[in-house]
């Protein structure tokens, strides 16, 4: 079995696709909104230096992609062993060497990787023009601009993503989490603009 | 040589893998295995079902171990047929 059907098996026993993909929208969602914030309060602030930004939203963006693989693997994996625990009782027998036994195992970790991944690289997606414009490259836009831009567009795409899911439409979907963005915005402009 | 061809077995198992992954991983142990698989008991967390195999020259220990893979507990044999291939030429 290669190791993407064995993913996915193990996913699929231990019913967590949905908790994977949830993941994968929420913090996916809380990496472009943090990027989006800082990225903004760099803006409305008293003009900073490229790389100074850089190094404040990857450090940031490292920060939400540790935080997010350690709470997801110490929860994921409390809620796997008492799963086990409870089917092991039903069962009455080990079932430690089982696929459910792997699952237990691997399933918290591939929980974690999406949980942290999911933010840190749609973080990295928003910083990309600011290492462009940093590496001499010229943009049609302000980089600050084309990172906001590319977040938004990020957070677009999220909306589209739970549209899907849902069966709903993806361009309402979008434009509902493209608001969220709009009143993130808006409040940083409200209350760190002054 | 005396081969099993058929062998019928009482099985619990949790309700994941689902009936039709579990008879896949059983007909995969052995090249020309025909799995039939019936569930007759549903419990909160667990099924009890039959699982008969047919095959040239079934082998009951890679059987039970695909079984203990699936998280599944074997328990009981309750018909089997075997041949003595010598005989039968």
């Amino acid at each position: 079995m290669s190791l993407l059907n064995q993913a996915r098996f193990l996913l699929d026993i231990t019913r967590t696709h949905d908790i994977v993909r949830r993941y994968f929208v929420v913090n996916g969602f809380d990496g472009a909104l943090t990027m989006l914030g800082l990225i903004i309060g760099f803006l409305v602030s008293a003009p900073a230096n490229l790389s100074v930004i850089i190094n404040v939203c990857l450090g940031a963006a490292i920060a939400l992609g540790v935080s997010g693989m350690s709470s997801a693997y110490i929860s994921e994996s409390a809620e796997r062993r008492r799963a086990l625990g409870k089917l092991e009782q039903a069962m009455i027998s080990d079932l430690h060497e089982s696929a459910h036994g792997d699952a237990t195992r691997w399933v918290p970790l591939l929980i974690a990787l999406v949980n942290g991944l999911a933010p840190f690289v749609i973080s990295l997606l928003i910083l990309l023009p600011l290492w462009i414009f940093d590496a001499g490259i010229s943009l049609p836009v302000p980089p600050l601009y084309a990172a906001i831009i590319v977040a938004l567009l990020l957070i677009f795409l999220l909306g589209v993503f739970l549209g899907r899911i849902a069966g709903t439409s993806w361009l309402r979907s979008g434009i509902q989490t493209l608001l969220v963005a709009v009143v993130t915005a808006v409040l940083i402009y409200l209350f760190a603009g002054h | 040589m005396v081969s099993v061809k058929k062998i019928v077995l009482d099985v619990l198992k949790p309700h994941q893998p689902n009936a039709l992954e579990f008879s896949k991983a059983i007909a995969k142990a052995g090249a020309d295995y025909r799995v039939h698989l019936l569930v007759l008991e549903m419990d909160e967390n667990t099924e009890t079902i039959q699982i008969e195999i047919e095959g040239n020259a079934i082998d009951f220990k890679t059987i039970q171990s695909a079984i203990t893979d699936m998280g599944g507990s074997l328990h009981s044999i309750d018909e089997v047929e075997v041949q003595n291939e010598a005989d039968a030429g």
